[in-house]
């Protein structure tokens, strides 16, 4: 597997803060908008297609699944 | 308005005396007169075969409809001796522009390099295309051109098809070993051996205005996404010959595609574009298109080439310079099988090469049309975000789609040899030969595409000669660059394009594809590739 999933930031708090704050104060829109522009940016960045195809399917997977379960909570 | 620019008569035939089930039998049938069934009769009348080619019209120029042709459609047609032609008449051109909203984002260069007989593109209205063809068609007597013959019947045997003919004096017959379908993306032969066509549908209509006007504006593809003359939407300009230029804009799926079209209704349109009125049209076109092709090329003994086998959309010139490179990837493989000088299972080669360029072309194209008009507000958002990104990123250039245009297609090929060697570049089998200038011995400069078509576009060794003659197996002609015989490369680009060192040789195609390469070419390995490439494997 070429994608790196474990751990690499030294804070990763303050990743996941930085992206936050990106979007405070934002619409639904503009937030998409902005997600939008922020993936491919950083897709471009790691600039490995296999990497990004990786990157897609495990996003995809987790999403999916967390979405059925709380689907399923909810009945 | 879309007049016919050039009118051709019916001829009654004798053949149409003869009463079935006696009928005339020809070895080769092309159906549709267009600018891939005339370029497949003249390179088959070339390489020796007759070829009856017949057209249900009578007449060629109903508008300019394809008018990009790409450098390799070029050198084909340079090799069918209308290249001249079509290069004197069309504008060349290389360079493309993309604008977004009023300011531009990138401009690109389709052939930034030197040392090439042929330009990227020259854009020369179809009927142009069309009629300098007819003219060099009517050079050769092994090519019987039959205009309003219809053909409304086919039937599959054995040896060949034989094929019932309408003309305005009634029906005939004639029988052909192979029929070659040329007839266009309504292909009335692919409806008779009941093949299937579908693929994807574009919902976004798009109108074509060819304009007559003079204008300064450059020799130069201009894209434009959401240009305050056409809010939202996408536009093209190309200038065409003749002080006429291609205007395509995209309208909206519900557009009322009656009312678009009336001239009443595109002048204004076209007017907020130019900013005046001062312009006459010559056509106009309201399309929606499809990007599909054919499951199989091949039917039995029937063929199909061009639009008839495969539908791109229009951005990316792909749809006529598609045509015209399975037109010479068919002619020689068809003229060797007829000889008998191959396997007819050679003809598989022409599926398996051109319907994986074929799928390429409509990927290419199916994401340029995806990029111009997004399927969901998501896709919208990306888009967007693209657009947004290039005016500060050289990647988000990049991603921005307004068409890729046609290249040829390297091909994965049973008819290669794979290398033996190390290369380091070059071009590797299946790839197309790549242009170079050249000079001969007295020094007069030449063409390495000129040097391919004086060898006689057969099987061809090009050779980066060592000092050493290759023993070169009958059936191949050889073109020896640097040897005191041959040609010189004075300014080295054949010898970069080529990564060749002393000795390095590739065997070239009839069709100009690479088959084999090798560092130290013997008799035994350039026997083995010949044999792989002629479908004896």
């Amino acid at each position: 597997m070429a994608l790196s999933t474990s751990s690499n930031f030294a804070k990763p708090d303050d990743a996941f803060r930085a992206i936050v704050e990106a979007h405070r104060g934002l619409t639904d829109a503009q937030s998409a908008d902005l997600d939008a522009a922020l993936v491919l940016v950083l897709a471009n960045h790691i600039g490995d297609v296999e990497v990004l195809h990786e990157a897609i399917a495990l996003a995809k997977r987790r999403m999916l699944e967390a979405s059925q379960q709380q689907q399923q909570q909810q009945q | 308005m879309a007049q016919a620019r050039t009118q051709f008569g019916y001829l009654r035939h004798p053949d149409e005396d003869r009463v079935a089930p006696d009928m005339a039998e020809y070895p080769v049938v092309v159906v549709g007169a267009g600018p891939v069934g005339l370029s497949l009769a003249i390179d088959l009348a070339q390489r020796g075969q007759p070829v009856v080619l017949l057209d249900d019209a009578d007449r060629i120029g109903e508008g300019s409809r394809a008018i990009c042709f790409s450098k390799r459609s070029l050198e084909y047609w340079d090799r069918l001796g209308v290249g001249e032609r079509m290069v004197e008449k069309g504008v060349v051109w290389s360079v493309g522009k993309i604008f977004h909203g009023a300011s531009q984002l990138y401009q690109f260069n389709l052939l930034p390099e030197d040392g090439h007989k042929r330009p990227a593109f020259i854009n020369l209205q179809q009927f142009y295309a069309e009629a300098y063809l007819v003219d060099r068609v009517r050079e050769l007597p092994a090519i019987d051109l039959r205009w309003r013959n219809k053909v409304i019947a086919l039937e599959s045997r054995n040896d060949g098809v034989a094929l019932t003919i309408e003309t305005p004096e009634g029906a005939y017959k004639i029988h052909a070993s192979f029929v070659i379908a040329c007839d266009g993306a309504r292909s009335s032969l692919r409806r008779m051996v009941g093949a299937e066509f579908s693929g994807q549908v574009f919902e976004d209509q798009f109108l074509i205005a060819d304009v007559k006007m003079t204008a300064a504006f450059p020799t130069e593809r201009w894209f434009w996404f959401d240009p305050p003359f056409h809010a939202g939407r996408s536009a093209l300009l190309h200038k065409q010959p003749d002080d006429v230029w291609r205007i395509d804009l995209q309208l909206h799926p519900d557009a009322d595609p009656v009312h678009e079209k009336k001239p009443e209704n595109v002048r204004p349109r076209i007017a907020r574009m130019l900013g005046h009125d001062e312009f006459e049209f010559e056509w106009i076109s309201l399309y929606k298109f499809q990007c599909r092709r054919m499951d199989k090329f091949i039917h039995g003994r029937v063929i199909f080439a061009g639009d008839a086998a495969h539908q791109v959309s229009p951005f990316g010139a792909r749809g006529a310079n598609s045509g015209l490179e399975d037109a010479e990837n068919l002619s020689w493989k068809l003229d060797r099988v007829l000889r008998e000088t191959s396997p007819e299972s050679l003809l598989e080669s022409y599926h398996i090469e051109r319907s994986a360029a074929a799928d390429e072309n409509i990927r290419e194209s199916t994401r340029s049309t995806d990029f111009m008009a997004p399927a969901s507000r998501q896709e919208a958002r990306l888009r967007q975000a693209v657009l947004a990104l290039a005016k500060e990123t050289e990647f988000g250039k990049r991603m921005v789609n307004g068409g890729r245009l046609s290249v040829p297609s390297v091909y994965d090929t049973p008819l290669s040899t794979p290398d033996g060697d190390a290369w380091c570049g070059g071009l590797r089998p299946g790839a197309s030969m790549l242009d170079a200038p050249i000079a001969g011995r007295e020094g007069n400069p030449q063409f390495l595409t000129e040097a391919f078509i004086g060898a006689g576009t057969r099987f061809t060794l090009l050779e980066f000669g060592n000092g050493a003659a290759v023993d070169v197996p009958d059936g191949i002609k050889t073109i020896r660059i640097g040897s005191n015989e041959g040609f010189v490369d004075a300014a080295g680009f054949a010898g970069k394009r080529y990564d060749a060192e002393p000795g390095s040789a590739y065997l070239l195609r009839p069709d100009g594809y690479v088959a084999a390469r090798f560092r130290h070419p013997t008799r035994p390995l350039l026997e083995a590739a010949l044999a792989r490439a002629t479908g004896f494997n």
